[in-house]
């Protein structure tokens, strides 16, 4: 049985001033997520992730489609379920004045258990907060509080967490931290099912989603995504950076230009063209405007870049009146 | 006036047995774009509230766009721009309200504000939607607008906290193009933020942990000095020694 399907879900929200008929939130989004696999949602803020989390943990009706957890309606069984699952949501949602202790204390005995006695289960990450058990939790740092939340989320021993971007606005080594928690989580069987907008966390998952304005752009594992990815991509080097963009932007046969970290990322329009020119080409029209420096070599593609050639820009949306 | 747009020495502040800023000593060229680094709770906040002129400094010296934190806080006030992802448009208000609110509050001419109303209109391309109320923008179009409105009144230095996230990777790269825009104009741009590859753009940056500067330099400088690839790799060794 999988640990969660859903078929066809939609949702949708009242009009706001500029789109009437209503916005839609979730687009006949279909998925299912095996029992004990870490299943990632990746894409940016609006795209439909903490729609699609809410209905998963029976805080929202969809308006169509279905959706089971753990074998249950959403809708129908929503009771049964909420013994069954733990839930993170994106916003910090623990007392903020209760210390560390009196929190999980206070989520054990809403389920009916006591710390004590789900001890062996939460202590990989209780044993990280026991220094900080009586500070406050709104004095702990970010990504202390995200890993009070998780243990908070874990203590009535739920079959499946729901983890609705628990490393944003982390600092990268909690996010690394937060990451390998989840692993050793899964390592015990747990599914695990989490969303975040760092593209660089895909890789942390058995399987992905690409998720962007209600849609599923697709499902596969990083590997698969990253194999999709069907042309040429070159990784440019220069040491005047900004400028070497812009003269590559203005190249006619280029289809995509972006920075990543130290790294021009480009495409080419000419997708059936032999490597060898397309590098001799970026090559040739880097010195003919004066970055002596530069250096062109074919690279393996990120998600992110994935992410990217399947989006497009939004400014054409904009302009063009989608958004 | 000196060509440092930040200059801090021994720069401190305690929360009484606390010291959240011990002792850091930096300063920022005019026209960089600093990106100033570090693991939540190493002391970013705290630094750049004193910065900005919102919190009195314990001990230690700063001048920021020449003028004193201790003494001359409202001048910097009027000669800084600030965003942040938390707060940074009023979302019931239009674009074109947010910028005229603001160029309002920073004493703007009704001719400057509409001169320059109409260059970021144009800029961004938000003609279409300059009428609608800011909330309905996507969040990426939203920082885009917040930026362009925090250099509105053509500040010296220009202060950015998280300004990109959780916004969509396209759009992400496209804010980074308006910092180096703003900063071959000679705008100084000191940024925070938690993508790593962010920190690649910036000119030179600084990495805060536990209250003091672990390290700062150029993202190539730093590399080659703590023999690691990326500066992903060197905050995670930086913020938590002895880890892999």
């Amino acid at each position: 049985m999988n640990a969660v399907a859903v078929e066809a879900l939609v949702k949708k929200f009242p009009s706001t001033s500029r789109r009437a008929g209503g916005a839609i939130a979730l687009d006949r989004v279909s998925f299912d997520v095996g029992a004990g696999e870490l299943f990632g949602f990746i894409g940016p803020d609006g795209g439909g992730k903490t729609t699609l989390f809410r209905i998963l943990v029976t805080l929202l009706k969809p308006d169509a489609g279905r959706a089971t957890v753990l074998g249950r309606d959403v809708v129908k069984e929503f009771r049964a379920l909420r013994q069954k699952v733990g839930y993170m949501a994106g916003r910090f949602s623990l007392y903020p004045d209760l210390s560390v202790e009196e929190n999980l204390r206070f989520f054990a005995s809403v389920f009916g258990t006591t710390i004590e006695s789900e001890h062996a289960r939460i202590a990989p990450i209780y044993s990280q907060l026991e220094p900080f058990r009586d500070r406050r939790a709104a004095a702990l740092s970010g990504g202390m509080k995200q890993k009070l939340a998780l243990c908070c989320a874990l203590v009535h021993r739920p079959e499946i967490l729901i983890l609705d971007e628990p490393t944003t606005g982390v600092d990268a080594v909690s996010r690394r931290e937060f990451w390998e928690l989840l692993g050793t989580l899964k390592q015990g069987g747990l599914t695990v099912v989490v969303s975040t907008p760092y593209m660089d966390e895909a890789n942390r998952c058995d399987r992905i989603a690409l998720i962007h304005r209600g849609h599923l752009l697709a499902v596969d594992s990083p590997d698969g995504i990253i194999r999709a990815f069907d042309r040429p991509l070159l990784g440019v080097r220069a040491g005047a950076r900004y400028k070497a963009l812009l003269a590559l932007r203005q190249y006619e046969h280029a289809n995509s230009v972006y920075p990543f970290g130290d790294v021009i990322h480009y495409t080419d329009t000419r997708t059936d063209a032999p490597l060898e020119q397309l590098t001799a080409d970026v090559r040739a029209l880097l010195a003919s405007q004066g970055f002596d420096d530069a250096s062109v070599e074919r690279i393996e593609p990120t998600v992110e870049d994935t992410f990217i050639a399947r989006t497009g820009s939004p400014d054409e949306e904009l302009k063009a009146g989608v958004a | 006036m000196s060509d440092k747009a930040i200059d801090v020495k021994e720069l401190t502040r305690t929360f009484g047995s606390f010291t959240a800023v011990d002792h850091i000593s930096f300063d920022v060229t005019s026209g960089e774009v600093f990106g100033f680094l570090g693991a939540n709770g190493a002391g970013k906040t705290t630094a750049i509230r004193m910065l900005i002129g919102l919190l009195e400094p314990s001990a230690g010296t700063a001048r920021v766009a020449g003028y004193d934190v201790y003494k001359e806080s409202e001048a910097i006030k009027r000669n800084i721009g600030y965003m942040s992802q938390r707060f940074s448009l009023y979302e019931d208000l239009t674009p074109r309200e947010n910028i005229r609110l603001y160029g309002g509050i920073y004493g703007l001419t009704l001719k400057q504000i509409r001169e320059r109303t109409d260059r970021v209109l144009t800029r961004l391309g938000l003609g279409r939607v300059a009428d609608d109320q800011v909330r309905s923008l996507p969040l990426g179009w939203r920082q885009k607008l917040a930026f362009s409105v925090a250099l509105i009144h053509e500040p010296r230095i220009v202060f950015l906290d998280e300004p990109t996230s959780g916004v969509d990777p396209v759009t992400r790269r496209q804010f980074w193009e308006l910092i180096y825009e703003a900063a071959a104009a000679g705008t100084t741009v000191l940024v925070t933020t938690h993508y790593m590859d962010e920190a690649e753009y910036c000119d030179r940056i600084s990495i805060m942990v536990a209250g003091r500067i672990g390290a700062i330099g150029t993202p190539a400088e730093l590399k080659q000095q703590f023999g690691v690839a990326s500066i992903d790799e060197l905050f995670v060794k930086l913020a938590r020694p002895g880890a892999a």
